[in-house]
């Protein structure tokens, strides 16, 4: 009697490719505008903050960091399109500048933490049992902590500086995709594909990366993009406080320290501009999230 | 549910043990040392003796462990210490500070649930019409907007209008009244925050009540109901926003317990001296002792608002208590 030998994966008659006809980036990407217009519009709003940030150096009438004593506190003009702030510095040039900040550190918190929140919550939900309380309890530490006493630690133990924010942000991003994510596997950690691959004799890393992760991407990718806009957030509100990135360096949060309390009946310009770009990226960024839940969910995708 | 009950109680001392040991390491990991900014603030000069005798006053001369079990005992029995910084009790720096954040949360409490709940559920009646639209872009913007850039904007709103009003700007005093001794001059302090947060806090929980509405009134039992001849009043309130009103009770709870201690940057913008500038200014300090017992309040409020959100899940649907 002999036994057939498993077929090799690859060779399987019956792929899940049979059924879903082949669809390259362009024509995703040209269906997507079109069914979500709402969607649409945040790209868009992502799209000039991002690009404003990239191409600051090039596009910035003036230096950010640049003082101009004798243009102090100047309402908007043809010269200075958004104001200048109480030491001179032109607001829009600040803003463009500041644009690259925040989505360094938005961009960087949201992957850096989303990506250790999908490894421990498919981890976690793949053994299960005392690996899965110990991270558990792990978890619930972190998100129960003081995001603010945690943000102070980083900040007095490394010091201040973009690499310090961005650790500061991301820690407490780590549990919540966890759960999340989590949840979800565990919903198909019974499923039968799951338990045909352990019976094949797969390890543990190729179930998880190849069979648990990519059934979890959905609500995955759906909360990176929603970390993007709660990173920005954050790093405005830690910069406000003084604990963020520091002075001379472009960010809006900072923008929006000291001179803008100040000057704010005087020159509201400083105070109101900076936020603005604050709520136009995060509202860009959260549209975009929900247009990507719309397609991503098939649950919603009915209705 | 008695088992259930005793083993979500259990399992939230690792978690308080885990906090006050992460706490306790931070501190200490923080470079610096609180007698020499004690000593030194006056510009003296001082011996090393008078710095030794600082350390074993305040107890931190001691091996760590010791320190840690110190801590344990003490927040087991109640007792919160006395604070490293000001020689006051803990339990009475945090009693001045703690009526104002809780009066915030509250009140933004109050004014998310009385927004959200009801536009969140027009909205998803009235789904795909301008009315939704409307409150979703709404709902989203109030997740964009940073709340101290719309506490800022509002000291400016409320400045510029008064001047307009009486002809000289008006700002609500600093110094914080129990709402029982002067409520209009209580609330004329807190309400500007309150709302502030409030906004965002409602944007999150109308979202929420409109995506839980909308996946409840897809249900077969409200069609059950329709198909009785129900009134659609009838249908909406006590069938389909009972039910759905469940994910939303959670935003509400996390978000609450949130506030307690997550109102620093509000608080900051408004001069307002709550739980979250206390706890910035104690790890400022080096306040040890003060700083541990913060988080470890902030940590219980969460923690218990966990629990309670838990257990009210449970009570509610059978099949979470059985797992």
């Amino acid at each position: 009697m002999t036994i057939a030998a498993p077929t090799p994966p690859g060779t399987a008659i019956f792929t899940d490719d049979a059924y879903v006809a082949p669809r390259g980036f362009w024509s995703v990407t040209i269906r997507f505008l079109r069914r979500q217009p709402v969607g649409t519009i945040g790209i868009v709003l992502v799209a000039i903050f991002g690009l404003a940030g990239l191409f600051a150096d090039f596009i910035a009438p003036y230096n950010p960091t640049a003082n101009d004593f004798a243009a102090m506190t100047e309402a908007p003009s043809w010269a200075h399109w958004l104001g200048t702030d109480q030491l001179g510095r032109d607001i829009l040039s600040r803003i463009l500048f500041g644009a690259r900040t925040a989505f360094v550190v938005g961009l960087t918190s949201a992957i850096v933490g989303g990506t250790s929140g999908l490894v421990l919550g498919v981890g976690s939900a793949y053994f299960g049992g005392r690996i899965d309380l110990f991270l558990q309890r792990i978890l619930d530490i972190i998100m129960s902590f003081p995001l603010i006493i945690m943000a102070l630690a980083v900040v007095s133990i490394f010091g201040t500086g973009v690499q310090n924010v961005i650790v500061a942000i991301t820690i407490p991003l780590i549990p919540r995709c966890a759960r999340v994510v989590r949840s979800s596997a565990l919903a198909i950690r019974t499923v039968p594909y799951v338990d045909a691959a352990r019976a094949l004799g797969y390890g543990h890393s190729r179930i998880i990366l190849a069979h648990m992760v990519p059934n979890v991407a959905a609500p995955f990718l759906i909360m990176l993009t929603s970390f993007v806009g709660q990173a920005i957030l954050a790093e405005a509100s830690l910069s406000y406080l003084g604990l963020g990135v520091q002075e001379p360096v472009a960010a809006w949060g900072l923008m929006l320290q000291g001179g803008a309390e100040e000057y704010a009946s005087t020159a509201p310009w400083i105070a109101i501009f900076p936020g603005l770009a604050i709520m136009l990226t995060v509202f860009g960024i959260n549209l975009f999230g929900d247009a990507l839940r719309d397609v991503l969910d098939p649950k919603l995708r009915e209705r | 549910m008695h088992r259930y009950i005793v083993s979500r109680i259990l399992l939230t001392i690792p978690t308080l043990l885990g906090a006050a040991a992460l706490v306790f390491i931070l501190m200490r990991l923080i470079p610096g040392d609180i007698c020499l900014v004690r000593l030194g603030s006056g510009g003296t000069s001082f011996s090393t003796q008078a710095l030794a005798a600082c350390h074993a006053e305040i107890g931190i001369d001691k091996p760590w462990l010791l320190q840690f079990v110190n801590f344990i005992w003490g927040m087991a029995r109640g007792d919160f210490g006395i604070s490293m910084w000001s020689g006051k009790p803990v339990i009475q720096e945090i009693a001045t500070r703690f009526p104002v954040s809780l009066e915030v949360a509250v009140l933004a409490t109050i004014i998310a649930v009385s927004i959200a709940i009801p536009l969140g559920t027009i909205s998803a009646l009235k789904q795909n019409t301008w009315i939704d639209l409307l409150v979703r872009t709404v709902s989203i913007a109030g997740i964009a907007t940073p709340a101290f850039w719309l506490g800022i904007i509002s000291i400016l709103f409320v400045l510029d209008v008064s001047q307009w009003i009486t002809g000289h700007p008006w700002m609500p005093s600093i110094d914080y009244v129990p709402l029982w001794k002067d409520p209009i001059r209580n609330l004329s302090i807190v309400m500007l925050p309150a709302i502030t947060v409030g906004y965002r806090y409602a944007a999150v929980s109308m979202r929420m009540t409109r995506s839980a509405m909308l996946e409840v009134l897809r249900e077969d039992y409200i069609r059950t109901a329709r198909a009785k001849g129900l009134l659609e009043k009838i249908i909406i309130n006590r069938h389909a926003l009972k039910n759905a009103l469940l994910p939303v009770v959670t935003v509400i709870g996390i978000e609450f317990a949130f506030l307690i201690g997550g109102l620093v940057v509000t608080e900051q913008v408004f001069n307002l001296n709550g739980i979250g500038r206390l706890m910035v200014q104690a790890v400022q300090n080096q306040d040890y002792t003060l700083t541990q017992a913060l988080v470890m309040v902030v940590v219980t409020i969460a923690i218990l608002t966990n629990l309670v959100v838990d257990l009210f899940y449970a009570w509610l649907d059978p099949r979470i208590r059985l797992n």
